[in-house]
Order: structure tokens, then sequence, then C-alpha cells
């Protein structure tokens, strides 16, 4: 059994707290008027010198929906960066809640593979992904909570649910009968239901195969739902990008935005696994988890980054290439006003972890697997900044203080839930038909 | 010279690994396996060194990518520049997106391709060469050692091979030249 030590939890708590307080700095440092804008504008320039100048430039593009501000020039270009830093706080809150949320959901998935595929390697995992996955409660609950105010306006983060733009913008009418306030919170409810409802019984199930291995009747069970979570999953997992995070942009789409949202979180949660399995190992629990395990979560964090660049380039390249005007001002944004998250994501989540994970050997030494992995993490944070912050914040965007702090307390929350979950079974999945060849697996 | 070689058969993958292991800590020289099938992990019981062919294919995968960009720049930028889809070829790096797909490809074929050649190089396998596996039942359903009996005594080791669980075992005079 694993014991949740007082520092680790010292540690979650003082995360969490410091992330409160300074996301109510964040909130509180909003500007309130576009006379707050100017000043705060003006007192930038004087030590950031001619910065004020380039976004004054290029205030004409981007942005498209924000119908506020339908003449340019003057109060109204204040008043739009007015509205963007009115909403940083509330969309750097939403990505990091976005982001650990998908790390869990990316371990369910992942779970449920392992089970419908029968696999005999990973059942020394289970305990850690269950855990993992533990996260998808209080996760779920706040992403429901700031998706149900997102909906319903209180905050301006998604265009389409403020009925002044939509009341001036065709496009969005014609999709408002998909993106509306009852329409996204009853979908999300369905989404976050049901893979609440598979988290809650396959976990059950696990806990049962333990106790009662007699024909293995809890096992058969959880490949049942497995199997039939994993079609109920990549149905909702692409309408759920839709909503949650396409949207953001909605006169904008992509074919296949569900898979490039599914390859991002998948990555997250296996290398998540594998850096929650090197640190328990480190701590002396899991003895029983070899480095041929490591060795195999470190090929599938390999792999996925690569199928996440193939996903990422086939988006690009089509839209780079066609240069339709309403798909390609998606990628005109990022790449003059998110140069450096945008082609920075890029090295991180693709170039990087091919040249480090490629040799065999080097996916065996824990530390390179480590390294690799709180990169690939970072890459996919700032592969959902790039996705949410365009849309919300647009060429307003910096990494201050409100970004930081939504990491720590969601980081926090997500150290305490997930730790304090692996207390509550043994490690080791005894039950579990496969087990002895899990434990016996050798690369 | 004339060396003395024994080969042992067995029918099972199991048996044999066993045996394997149990040869090398005896310290008598395993020549070679011949085995209908991959055994797994049987590399590794022999004491084989890891293979390099992975270095060589990220090799030949540089070559490759290589080979693709200067194709690309060769073709489309330098010798015929079109406008294709209001982009005209002035850059290589402002087209690069258009030439990914192949620079990916030739990665892949190259790494491919050599790969495998390499492998025939190294194995020294080649079109029409005759099978060099002493025993035909290999390559249906026996798993033949062959052991360097060397200065050893024949008669101990053969007996020791049999205890290993060997099925059927011969001695055989080998020339030098022909393995």
């Amino acid at each position: 059994m694993y014991t949740l030590s007082n520092r680790l939890r010292l540690f979650s708590v003082i995360l969490m707290v410091v992330g409160l307080v300074g996301l109510i700095v964040g909130f509180g440092q909003r500007p309130g008027s576009v006379e707050e804008v100017k000043e705060m504008m003006a007192a930038h320039d004087a030590h950031g010198g001619g910065h004020g100048e380039s976004q004054v430039a290029e205030s004409g593009h981007g942005n498209q929906g924000h119908g506020e501000e339908d003449a340019h020039g003057g109060d109204a270009h204040y008043e739009h960066i007015l509205h963007q830093l009115q909403n940083k706080p509330w969309a750097s809150l939403y990505v990091a809640a976005f982001f650990f949320f998908m790390i869990a959901l990316g371990v369910l998935a992942f779970y449920a593979i392992q089970f419908a595929s029968q696999s005999g390697w990973s059942p020394v995992l289970f305990r850690v992904m269950e855990a993992i996955t533990a996260y998808l409660v209080p996760g779920g609950i706040i992403l429901f909570i700031i998706l149900a105010l997102s909906g319903f306006h209180v905050n301006h983060l998604f265009v389409w649910a403020d009925p002044e733009v939509v009341a001036h913008d065709a496009l969005i009418q014609g999709k408002s009968s998909w993106l509306n306030g009852w329409g996204f919170i009853i979908r999300a409810a369905i989404f976050l239901g049901g893979w609440l409802l598979y988290r809650h019984f396959a976990v059950k199930y696990s806990r049962k195969q333990d106790e009662d291995t007699e024909g293995n009747k809890w096992y058969k069970k959880s490949f049942k739902i497995s199997a039939g979570f994993l079609v109920f999953f990549i149905y909702t997992e692409s309408m759920a990008s839709w909503d949650w995070i396409m949207s953001f942009d909605p006169h904008w789409f992509s074919t296949l935005f569900g898979w490039y949202v599914f390859a991002s979180l998948f990555v997250s949660g296996i290398t998540t696994i594998a850096l929650i399995s090197i640190y328990l190992k480190s701590k002396g629990y899991l003895e029983f988890v070899n480095n041929s395990h490591i060795h195999d979560l470190a090929k599938f964090m390999f792999g996925i980054s690569i199928f996440w660049t193939y996903l990422w380039f086939s988006q690009f390249m089509l839209i780079w290439y066609s240069n339709i005007p309403e798909e390609v001002t998606y990628f005109i944004t990022r790449i003059e006003d998110y140069n450096l998250p945008f082609f920075g994501m890029l090295v991180m989540n693709f170039i990087f972890p091919i040249l480090v994970l490629m040799n065999s050997d080097f996916k065996r030494v824990n530390w390179f697997v480590v390294m690799a992995g709180i990169v690939i993490l970072c890459g996919h944070y700032i592969d959902v900044y790039n996705m949410v912050m365009p849309a919300t914040v647009g060429e307003s965007w910096f990494i201050g203080i409100s970004e930081i702090s939504a990491v720590l307390l969601f980081l926090g929350l997500f150290l305490f839930v997930v730790f304090r979950a692996l207390t509550k079974a043994p490690l080791l999945p005894k039950g579990n038909p496969y087990i002895e060849e899990s434990k016996h697996f050798h690369y | 010279m004339a060396s003395k070689v024994i080969h042992a058969l067995y029918i099972d993958d199991d048996i044999l690994m066993d045996a394997v292991k149990k040869v090398r800590a005896e310290h008598y020289h395993i020549e070679e396996v011949y085995t209908p099938f991959p055994v797994h992990g049987l590399d590794k019981a022999m004491g084989l060194p890891h293979t390099r062919l992975a270095i060589t294919s990220f090799m030949y995968g540089c070559v490759g990518l290589t080979v693709a960009i200067l194709m690309m720049n060769y073709i489309m930028i330098e010798d015929w520049p079109q406008d294709i889809g209001g982009k005209p070829s002035f850059s290589y790096i402002e087209n690069m997106p258009a030439f990914v797909p192949i620079m990916f490809e030739l990665t892949v074929f190259f790494a491919a391709h050599l790969m495998v050649i390499t492998f025939y190089m190294r194995s020294k396998l080649w079109p029409f060469k005759k099978a060099e596996n002493p025993d035909v039942r290999t390559t249906d359903d026996h798993f033949l050692m062959e052991v360097d009996a060397g200065n050893h005594d024949v008669d101990q080791l053969a007996s020791f091979l049999g205890d290993t669980g060997a099925v059927e075992i011969k001695v055989i005079d080998k020339e030098e030249d022909n393995h």
C-alpha cells in the first residue's frame, strides 16, 4: 500500500494555495475601463518601447467575431484590448483546467485500451492509471462549471455565447442550432457523465477482481465496458473538442480537429503514467515494474508524439496550401502574433522527443524519460494555449501571473487527488489474469 | 585442419533456451543455433552483441532526408520554378511545407531499403545462395545447436548435451573452410 507522505501533501496544498492567491490577484488586476488600459499601455511602452505601435498596426486582423469593435481607431482599439485583458485570467484558468483534465482523460482512454486489447504487459501499471483517472471527478466538475459560465456568457470566452455578436454574424447564426448555451451544457454533461460512469465501474470491477478471481468474472465485465467505452469515447471526445476548443474560433473549422486533440491528450496521459511510475519506483514502491515497462511507455511517448506531429502537419499543410481566407486566418494569427509558442511547441513536441527518445537504450534510462516527459508535457500545455488564447486574448497575450497561478493551482489539485487515490488500493492488481505475464514482461 | 563440432537437436524452443543457458554456463562455445522461427530472447541467451542495424538505419534516414532536400531544391526552386497555388517557388524555406511529404517519404525509403540491403550483406545472403542450414529439419520443427568440440572430451560433451534435453546428437568433422 502506498502512503501519502506529509511532504507531498504539504507541497500540493502549497501549490493550490499559491495558485489560488495568484489567480485572485490576476482577476483583480483586470482593467475595468478603457482609461486603465491606456494607463497600463503607457506604463508598458515607457520601458517596453514601441510595442504598443505594433499592436495598433496589427489590430486590423485577427479576432474575427469580436463584434464589439466595428470601427478600428480611437477608443475602439483600446476597448478591444480591454476586452482581451478582461478575458485573460478566464482564458488562462480555462487552459490549465482543460490541460490537467485532458491528462486524466488520456489515461482513461489508455486504460480502456489495455483492457479491450487484453494486454499482458501493462497490468502492473493499472493502479497508477486508476489513480490518475481519479482526477476526472474534481477536474471534470471544475471544467463543467467553467464551461457553464462561459456557455451562458458570464465571461467572454466564447464569442458565440454573446447575443450581441451573434446578431451581427450570419455564420454564427447558421451554427447556432449547435452552438448555444443549453446545447453546449447538455452535451458537456453527457460527455463528462459518460466518461465518469465508465471510470467508476472500471475501477470498481478492477478492485472486485482482486477479491474474487473465480472465473475472471469481473475481468470479463471490465473488458466489455472498456470496449463499449472506447466506441463512446472516440465520438464524444471528437465532439467535445469541437465544443470546448474549436468553437473559440466559430468561423473556422478543421475536420481532423478531434483526432488532433486526441493525440495531444493521449501523449500527455501516457507521459504522466511514465512520470508517476518512475517517481513511485524511486520512492521504493512498484518493485514489480521493471525497465521494460518504462521502455514500453517511452515507446508510446515517442510514437504518439510523432502521431501528433503528423496530425498537426496534416491540418497545417492543407490549410496553408489552399490558402482560403476564412481558413488560413487561423494560422496567420498564430504565426504572426504567437510565433514563439507556435513554433516552440513544435520543437518541444516533435524535434525534442524524436531525438531524445529515438535510441532504444535511452528509453530505459529513467532520467532521460523524465526529461523528455517534462518537455512533452510543457509542449502540450503550450499546444492548448495556442488553441485557446488567440481567439480569446488575441495579440494581448503574455505569460503572466494568472497563467502561472492557474497551472500551479491545477497542478497542486492534480497531485493531491492522484496521490491520495493511490493510497486507496494495493499497488499491485493481484487478481488480474495477466498479472504474472506482466510481472515477467521483458523486452 | 579439421575441427569437430557437435550438432544437438531439440524439439522445443523452451528446452532449447534452457539448454543454451546451461551450455554457456559450462563455458562451451556455441557456434550457431538454427531455428525454424525467431526465438524471443535467444540472442541474449547466446550472448550475442546488440545489433548495430538501428544505427545504420538512422544514418540512412539522414541521407534520405538530405537527398530529398537537395533534390526538391534543384527540381522545384533552381531548375524549373513554378507558381503553384499562388505560391511562387523563389525560396526553399517558404515552400518547405509542400516538400515535407517528400522529405518524409525519402527518409523512410532510404532507411528501409538500405537497411534491408545492409542486413543481407551482413548476413552474407544473396539471391540463389545455397542454404547453409546443416539439417533440413531446422526449417520445419527442429532446433539445432552447433557446439564447438574444441579440445573438450567429445563423449563427455555429448552426454552433457543429452542431459540438456537434446533428442539427437551428432559429431561432425568439419573442414575449416566451409563455414
